[in-house]
């Protein structure tokens, strides 16, 4: 066993842990299950969380690596998440809804690096968030409308 | 996934040296290639606090930090602006952002992996190895050896003027390439890279002058032809040998149209 300190969205956290536990089991075992597992080979971006910002797969992590970091997960982020995610399912662009933390949490990283991304952009920064109900088409739709929007004003909307 | 008894982030490079000798350790980079291999690890050594996560820009080099993230490569204003945007168009369809954010070029290089568009790209620039023991080794000869206990601490690329070109076919973006290739005129040497043959990166120089007298539709034709020609290729999921020399044969085209100035 050993200790690690971080930062859990926005909270000092102090944990003993098994030398190969894995970010998104100590995540998991701290409540955020937003955070799940997929392909577990660094493959669909379902695990998706942000460690200082930036965008990274939980479950390829070891979570001692990610002592002294500041990570946070849609628990921690659903105010900024609220804005677009109506956009997304006005499109019924989810069906079974699973991709849906992992896309949400690599949109919110898009947002906030390329605030007003074309479709190439959009495409680019998503391409490693799998899923296989939809094609794509209606997330891409949801995230223009949102743009969109926000570039009217922002009125709000949403389902 | 492999089983880690200890884990340690190393003070030193000497320490992680040190450590590195057991054969049960090992050096994690981003761990995304190691993670998914079977077995114990005795002790993971990570170099994430030796301040080897940067790229830094010389009057006359690029020096990459083994712990550089893909993204940063990928990103880098500098090293696009010389090589005219053939590192980010070499990196950005391996998997994803968050998977760019967590691989590193140090344990792309160190994995020598036949697939690799990271040392497929690196091999057509005028790049070195530095090794904690061994020293700076051209990567050309680093990719033939046997991978042994050292430690790459970082990657070298000298600015000499140049023009670069990047090209790889995969059958779906984000899917590991059916081959990669990517072309260099430095110093009045033209090199071809040909990667995921299946096998290991291969450089092609242009010893018969091909490109001598300039690059055009008829001379890119005819060294597309000479490359595929001397390129061995071989079959797997992602390809058969004749598609693959096929792919050499247009993708080395295309990059000297390319690095020729062309829109491709
Ligand atoms: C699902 C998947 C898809 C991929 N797709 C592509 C692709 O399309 N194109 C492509 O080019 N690559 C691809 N890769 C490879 C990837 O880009 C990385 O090259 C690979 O993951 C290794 O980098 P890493 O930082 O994860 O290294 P690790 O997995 O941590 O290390 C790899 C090996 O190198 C050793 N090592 C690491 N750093 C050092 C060092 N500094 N000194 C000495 N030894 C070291 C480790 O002990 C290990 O043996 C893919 C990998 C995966 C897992
Ligand atoms: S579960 Fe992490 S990338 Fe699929």
């Amino acid at each position: 066993m050993m200790e690690i300190q971080l930062t859990l969205n926005g909270k000092p956290l102090t944990a003993q842990i098994e030398p190969d536990l894995l970010l998104l089991d100590f995540l998991r075992s701290h409540g955020c299950f937003s955070v799940k597992r997929g392909c577990d080979t660094s493959n669909c971006g379902l695990c998706t969380v942000l460690m200082d910002g930036k965008p990274i797969l939980s479950c390829s992590l070891l979570a001692a690596r990610a002592a002294g970091h500041a990570i946070q997960t849609l628990e921690g982020l659903q105010e900024e998440a609220a804005d677009f995610v109506g956009f997304i399912a006005d499109q019924g662009a989810d069906q079974c809804g699973f991709c849906n933390p992992g896309f949400v949490m690599n949109t919110l990283a898009l947002l906030r690096e390329i605030p007003e991304p074309t479709d190439d952009q959009i495409r680019g920064f998503l391409a490693g968030n799998l899923c296989r109900c939809s094609g794509y088409e209606g997330q891409l739709r949801g995230i223009r409308n949102y743009l969109e929007s926000r570039r009217k004003g922002g009125e709000n909307h949403g389902a | 996934m492999i089983q880690i008894q200890k884990y340690v982030q190393a003070e030193s490079l000497e320490q992680a040296y040190q450590l590195n000798q057991k054969r049960s350790a090992r050096i994690l980079g981003g761990m995304l290639w190691l993670r998914l291999s079977r077995g114990s690890v005795g002790t993971a050594i990570d170099l994430c606090r030796l301040g080897l996560d940067t790229i830094e820009e010389t009057q006359d080099a690029f020096i990459l930090g083994a712990m550089a993230t893909l993204r940063q490569l990928e990103r880098h204003p500098g090293l696009n602006a010389y090589t005219h945007g053939a590192a980010a168009r070499a990196v950005q369809d391996i998997v994803g952002v968050q998977f760019r954010n967590m691989a590193t070029v140090g344990g792309s290089v160190w994995g020598r992996f036949g697939f690799s568009d990271v040392l497929t790209f690196l091999l057509s620039l005028d790049t070195a190895v530095e090794l904690y023991h061994g020293g700076r080794v051209p990567l050309e000869e680093f990719a033939r050896r046997k991978p042994d206990a050292d430690i790459l601490t970082r990657i070298h690329i000298r600015k000499t003027p140049g023009r670069f070109a990047y090209q790889a076919l995969r059958v779906q973006r984000t899917d590991l390439p059916a081959l990669t290739c990517a072309l260099s005129q430095i110093e009045g040497e033209t090199r071809a890279v040909i990667g995921a043959r299946p096998g290991r990166a291969l450089v092609i120089r242009d010893a018969p002058g091909i490109l001598r007298d300039g690059i055009t539709e008829e001379s890119a034709r005819a060294f597309g032809a000479y490359v595929a020609r001397q390129t061995p290729t071989g079959s797997n999921l992602r390809g058969s040998a004749a598609y693959r020399s096929h792919l050499a044969e247009i993708l080395t085209r295309r990059c000297a149209l390319e690095a020729g100035g062309q829109n491709v």
